[in-house]
C-alpha cells in the first residue's frame, strides 16, 4: 500500500521535474546547434511558473475543462506507467488526453485553433496505429503487455525489434511536435498558424497544457526504455542518444504539409513494423 | 506571502514573451527588432520569445505611427494580452508619429492611444536600445508590483 503511494508521489512529481530539465536541455542543444547560446536550464520552470500567474483569459469555459482534462489523462498515464501497469491501458489514457487537447483548441472560434486542431487530429491518427503495433511487438516478444515482465525480460530487446525502435522513433518525433511532423503547434519561432492548436490556451491554462506535456514526453522517454531493460547504462545511452537525435533532426528538416507525413508515416512505419512483427512470429 | 510576491515577480520578469505590431512603420525598425532574435543578440538568453499571439504576450513591442485605420487593431491587440502586461513604444514614428505626425490620416504616437511604458528613440533604435527598453519595462513592472496600494488598483 505506502509502496503503490510512493510511487504514485513519484510519478507526479518526477514527471514535471524530469520534463521541464529534458525541454530546458532541449532548448539549450536546439540553441547551440544555431550558433547561439540559448536559455538557461531552469527556463521552462520560469515560463511555467509565469504563466500559472498571469490573469486567466477564457475564450470558452469548455477550453479549461479540456485543459483539465488533458493534464489528468497525461498525469495518470506516467503513474500507471510508475506502477508498471497494463502497457495497452497507459496508450489509451494517453490517446484521451491527446483528443482533448484536441477538443479544446474546437471549442474556441479562432480559424488558427480550428486548423491547429484539425492538423493535430491528422497527427494523432499518423502515430496512434504505431505505437499500438510497438506494443504489440513487446508482446509477441515478452507474452504480456504488463510492464512489469517487459522490464523483466532477460535480453535488450532493442536486439529483437529494432525496426520497431524506429517506428518507435517517428512517433517520438510527432509526439514532441519536432520537424519535420510539427504541423499544429510548435516550440520555435511563431509558424504560419501562429502558435496553432495552443492559439487560444492563454496563462494559466496554457502552463497547464505544458506541464502535461512534460508528463507525455516522460511517458514515451519510459517507452524508449524499456528496449533496453537490462541495465541503467545502456538504457541512459539509449534515451540520451535517441534524444540527442530527435534535436537534430528538428533543427536539419524542415516542416512538411499533413499529406507527406500521413504517407510517409504509414507507408514507412508500417511496413517497419510488419516487417519486424512478421521476424519475431518466424522466428 | 511577500515571498511568493517576490518570486512570481522573479519568474516574470525572467521570461517576458512579446508580441510585435507594426503599426504602419517603414520596417527600419521591424528589422532592428527582429535582429534582437538572431543568433548574434540571441535574446532567448533572457528567456524572451517572439510569440506571434497576444494570448501568450507579456510585452507589445508596437512600431511607427498609429493612424485611424489600426488603432482599433492596436487597441484590441492590447487588449487580448492578459495582465501583468508592458507596452513599449519603438523608434521616432512610434514615440510621436516621426515625420508623418502632419499626416491627414495619421493619430500620432502610441500614447495616444495605449498607455505606453517605455518609449525606445531611434530612426531606427539600434538592437541594443530595444532590449535595454524591455529590460527597463520588466523593472518598472517589478517596482509597480512591489508597492502594495498600487497592487490593489491594479
Amino acid at each position: 500500500m505506502t509502496r503503490t503511494a510512493i510511487l504514485i508521489a513519484c510519478g507526479l512529481i518526477a514527471g514535471p521535474i524530469l520534463g521541464g530539465l529534458v525541454s530546458g536541455m532541449d532548448r539549450i542543444l536546439t540553441a547551440r546547434m544555431q550558433s547561439r547560446i540559448g536559455p538557461p536550464l531552469l527556463q521552462p520552470f520560469y515560463d511555467v511558473a509565469k504563466l500559472l500567474f498571469k490573469e486567466s483569459l477564457v475564450v470558452n469555459v469548455w477550453q479549461v475543462f479540456c485543459a483539465y482534462c488533458y493534464i489528468a489523462a497525461s498525469s495518470i498515464a506516467l503513474v500507471l506507467f510508475f506502477l508498471q501497469s497494463d502497457l495497452l491501458l497507459i496508450l489509451f489514457v494517453q490517446a484521451v488526453g491527446a483528443v482533448m487537447l484536441v477538443v479544446g483548441a474546437l471549442s474556441s472560434t479562432s480559424p488558427y485553433s480550428h486548423i491547429g486542431a484539425h492538423r493535430e487530429l491528422l497527427q494523432i491518427l499518423s502515430y496512434e496505429p504505431l505505437l499500438v503495433l510497438v506494443v504489440v511487438g513487446f508482446y509477441l516478444e515478452t507474452g504480456s503487455f504488463k510492464l512489469t515482465s517487459i522490464y523483466a525480460w532477460r535480453e535488450p530487446l532493442l536486439l529483437k525489434l529494432p525496426f520497431l525502435f524506429i517506428v518507435l522513433g517517428y512517433v517520438l518525433t510527432i509526439k514532441l511536435r519536432k520537424s519535420p511532423f510539427d504541423l499544429s503547434t510548435c516550440h520555435h519561432a511563431h509558424q504560419e498558424l501562429v502558435k496553432g492548436l495552443l492559439t487560444d490556451y492563454s496563462g494559466p491554462f496554457l502552463a497547464l497544457t505544458e506541464i502535461a506535456h512534460w508528463f507525455e514526453v516522460i511517458l514515451l522517454l519510459g517507452i524508449c526504455s524499456l528496449f533496453w531493460a537490462t541495465n541503467w547504462f545502456g538504457m541512459a545511452i539509449l534515451l540520451v542518444a535517441t534524444y540527442f537525435l530527435e534535436v537534430l533532426v528538428d533543427n536539419i528538416t524542415s516542416r512538411m504539409n499533413w499529406r507527406w507525413m500521413l504517407s510517409y508515416v504509414w507507408g514507412v512505419g508500417l511496413t517497419l513494423s510488419l516487417v519486424n512483427l512478421i521476424w519475431l512470429h518466424q522466428g | 506571502m511577500q515571498a511568493v510576491k517576490r518570486f512570481i515577480n522573479r519568474m516574470r520578469s525572467k521570461s517576458p514573451w512579446l508580441l510585435h505590431f507594426d503599426c504602419g512603420s517603414c520596417n527600419g525598425c521591424d528589422i532592428e527588432i527582429l535582429a534582437c532574435l538572431t543568433p548574434v543578440y540571441d535574446v532567448e538568453r533572457f528567456g524572451i520569445i517572439n510569440v506571434g499571439n497576444p494570448f501568450h504576450a507579456d510585452v507589445l513591442l508596437v512600431s511607427g505611427t498609429v493612424n485611424h485605420r489600426n488603432k482599433k487593431v492596436l487597441t484590441n491587440l492590447h487588449a487580448q494580452m492578459p495582465s501583468p502586461k508592458l507596452v513599449v513604444a519603438i523608434g521616432a514614428c512610434g514615440l510621436s508619429g516621426g515625420i508623418f505626425r502632419e499626416a491627414y490620416n495619421v493619430v500620432g504616437g502610441i500614447h495616444k492611444v495605449l498607455p505606453v511604458d517605455v518609449y525606445v528613440p531611434g530612426c531606427p533604435p539600434k538592437p541594443e536600445a530595444i532590449i535595454d527598453g524591455v529590460v527597463l519595462g520588466l523593472q518598472k513592472l517589478q517596482r509597480l508590483h512591489e508597492q502594495p496600494s498600487v497592487e490593489k488598483e491594479a
